[in-house]
């Protein structure tokens, strides 16, 4: 008998509508550490997996776009909190999937939690920041305010696993959308992970779906969907980020086109928030 | 037949205005024919004369103008906030100047009643350029960073239904935040795009900094896709939207589209009756229904769907079709025999899918493109009437009984620009206005502008704000 543990390997699903599936198409695909080393096998999702993607966040959407902000930001908050008490489990994982040093991945992990926590104090402050009170030329009372566009897609950040991530789809869920996030396609694991503690905070089933596979196959078909309302083009190459836009184009979806040299460290400002924000503006006559 | 009440006519004089037999395009600060030398005419609506030749753009043209935009742009957007402000002033002040003589022009092109141009559309358009004008000098407070940069050359093209309000709309921010400009009025109603050429002129706008082809579709996407344009500014039909959004799809391109509407106008049992009929009438017939924003789709609450409906034939029939010009005039000309054909095809569906037709006892002059103000009852939402834009005076009447029916029923369109609320009660409208899925929500009130006020869809009714603080991120990189 060997001194040395056998460890206990960990199955890697899908996260959709507040469950863990595995793809409906019973396929995975091999996920390696960045010096070819096997991780895990994580399920390769298809097109079906999309849709049932896309249907748990419409779902989802009414409620969580209903919940006060001051509930949507408590609910943010608790994920940093599981988020910090995994410290160590995403530091090895994100080492992994990223090849940083240790103390390289603990410095992504801890910008990551950070980056939540900024994010969660921004469900009370976007609508002030940028809503208000128009003085237009007339008896009206008139008011602008943010409001969340519905169902986003988001293609996560192909590099930085966990920080990326993060800062891709805080901003996406803080102001009330649902999103269906297809995951970095090499280094799916700690999206996966990310999912577990979703699971385990307060969120909603159906506000965070985390799909991993090929975001070739997978995102077309997200892009093209009738009840996606925009897609977050962030880990798209440039041809696959084209043919997003134009599959979009069909249903006028808002479109956030990948940056370029994006520094997932530095603060992000308000554009991935404000990119998927509706204004609605409203009038009532002033008077007795 | 006249009767003791009938209104005496009330004509504008169209000697105000001065339209030359035929205009060139308006690139880099002058006017100039095509480079093929080919033109088309535009016509009256109302009486289908030719009022005018103008200059059909071409690859050659769209090439040259946005070459002196792009050319105008280092200066212009160099340019102090302070100096660009003091020019959009001057083109505001000049706009005022000349209000009347524009609005006869609007009318006399579009076809739409002379009391829209003279009370809505002008006020409007000189306040829009008021309004951006202040901003010119004062960008760092926007919300956009401290020094939020123009983007250089935006290409904008235009529709037919508010030519010189949709042209302000447009050029106002771009130049305020230092972009330069090449717009394309619609085929249809390019004068007043012409007319502003030459108030930039009075202004001493510096050449090159606003650019104007006149020409069809084809000129328009060709601008669009020229490569040496930033940014896209596009209002009309979802369809030509789509397909600008496919053109710009994977360039740095920056997009708004400002698209199609059904909006819903929604009346409980306890609105004002006369105030509502009023609303409603504004909302669907304003510029003859042709208006993105119109309240095509009138919910009303079904106990008082009757009362409600016999007060709005009774007010239909004091409508006033007829010489736009005429100031008494209520509803002019549609604006083309194409979009009256467009109008007549959608109504017969109407009549073919079931619903009930009624027009008040109305006589329609005999040239030009008219169509009586049309109600239909007993839509179901499956209806063509009930789903497609129509962009015509025809309101589609269905009922609801809860307020979330009423939500559902509205919210039941792939479009979201517009929708009105009417109830006495407070905390409806609140709630009512928070679950509609629209850009703007009017309240006991409906059709109603304002340059301070964001304006625009949600889903397939575009994206991105015109008017307000959120206008300028249109034309800012941000």
């Amino acid at each position: 008998m060997s001194d040395a543990r056998l460890g206990v390997l960990k199955t890697y699903k899908l996260f959709v509508g507040g469950k863990f599936p595995r793809s409906e198409s019973g396929r995975v695909y091999e996920v390696t550490d960045s010096k070819g080393q096997w991780l895990a096998n994580a399920p390769q999702a298809s097109r079906k997996d999309a849709r049932d993607a896309v249907a748990a966040a419409r779902k989802a959407f009414g409620g969580w776009s209903g919940a006060t902000a001051y509930n949507r930001g408590q609910v943010l908050y608790r994920v940093a909190e599981m988020l910090e008490g995994r410290r160590d489990q995403f530091a090895a994982e994100v080492g992994a999937a990223d090849g940083l040093s240790k103390t390289k991945a603990a410095a992504q992990v801890d910008a990551a939690i950070d980056r939540w926590v900024w994010y969660a104090g921004w469900s009370d402050k976007i609508a002030q920041v940028v809503g208000g009170a128009n003085p237009v030329a007339g008896p009206y009372f008139n008011l602008s305010s943010p409001e969340p566009t519905g169902v986003v897609a988001v293609v996560a950040p192909r590099k930085s696993s966990l920080l990326g991530l993060v800062s891709v789809l805080a901003p996406v869920i803080v102001s009330g959308n649902t999103a269906v996030l297809v995951a970095a396609e090499d280094a799916p694991l700690p999206a996966l992970s990310l999912a577990e503690v979703l699971a385990t905070s307060d969120v909603p089933g159906g506000v965070v779906n985390v799909l991993t596979g090929n975001a070739a196959e997978i995102a077309p078909s997200l892009a093209a969907h009738q009840d996606v309302n925009a897609v977050d083009l962030a880990g798209a190459d440039a041809g696959l980020a084209k043919d997003l836009e134009v599959a979009a184009a069909d249903t006028v979806k808002r479109v956030l086109r990948p940056g370029t040299g994006t520094d997932w460290f530095a603060e992000p400002g308000t554009e991935r928030m404000t990119a998927f924000l509706e204004t609605k503006t409203v009038w009532h006559p002033m008077g007795v | 037949m006249m009767s003791a009440f009938e209104y005496a006519p009330a004509p504008q004089s169209a000697s105000v205005v001065d339209i030359a037999p035929s205009y060139g395009l308006f690139i880099d600060g002058e006017f100039r024919e095509s480079a093929d030398g080919k033109v088309f005419k535009t016509v009256s609506p109302s009486t289908e004369e030719v009022l005018s030749e103008v200059a059909q753009a071409g690859s050659e043209d769209v090439q040259a103008a946005v070459k002196a935009a792009r050319r105008a742009f280092e200066k212009w957007s160099a340019l102090p906030g302070a100096e660009r402000a003091k020019y959009l002033f001057r083109i505001a002040r000049i706009i005022q100047e000349r209000s009347r003589e524009l609005a006869v022009l609007e009318t006399l092109d579009n076809g739409k009643p002379i009391r829209e141009t003279r009370d809505a559309d002008l006020p409007l358009v000189a306040a829009h350029f008021f309004y951006y004008a202040g901003w010119a000098d004062k960008l760092g407070h926007a919300g956009y960073g401290p020094d939020p940069k123009p983007l250089g050359v935006a290409a904008q093209v235009i529709p037919w239904n508010f030519p010189l309000l949709m042209l302000a709309w447009k050029i106002a921010p771009a130049l305020a935040t230092g972009n330069t400009v090449v717009l394309k009025p619609a085929e249809t109603t390019p004068l007043s795009a012409l007319f502003f050429a030459d108030i930039c002129r009075q202004a001493g706008l510096p050449r090159g900094v606003v650019n104007i082809i006149t020409g069809d579709g084809p000129v328009g996407a060709e601008l669009v896709a020229h490569e040496d344009v930033n940014k896209v500014a596009f209002t009309g039909s979802t369809a030509v939207g789509k397909e600008i959004a496919r053109t710009v799809a994977g360039t740095r391109k920056k997009l708004t589209l400002e698209l199609g509407g059904k909006g819903a106008n929604i009346v409980f049992d306890d609105a004002p009756i006369d105030q509502t009929v009023e609303g409603v009438v504004n909302g669907i017939f304003f510029n003859q229904g042709q208006v993105c924003c119109a309240g095509s789709r009138l919910l009303v609450q079904e106990s008082v769907a009757d009362e409600l409906l016999e007060s709005l034939k009774r007010r239909l029939g004091t409508l006033r079709v007829g010489d736009p010009l005429d100031k008494n005039t209520d509803i002019g000309a549609i604006n083309s025999a194409e979009q009256l054909a467009r109008i007549t095809a959608l109504a017969e569906a109407g009549e073919a899918e079931g619903a009930d037709r009624w027009s008040p006892a109305c006589e329609l002059p005999s040239s030009g493109y008219w169509f009586a103000p049309t109600l239909f009852t007993g839509v179901s939402q499956a209806h063509r009437i009930a789903r497609e834009e129509i962009f015509g005076p025809v309101l589609s009447v269905l009922t609801f009984r809860t307020p979330d029916e009423a939500v559902a029923k509205a919210n039941n369109t792939p479009y979201g620009l517009s929708a009105g609320i009417w109830t006495e009660k407070g905390s409806r409208i609140l709630k009512m206005a928070s679950k509609l899925r629209a850009g703007v929500v009017w309240s006991n009130t409906f059709n109603k502008f304002d340059p301070t006020s964001p304006f625009g869809g949600y889903k397939e009714s575009g994206f991105g704000r015109e008017g307000g603080r959120h206008g300028l991120e249109a034309y800012l990189d941000v």
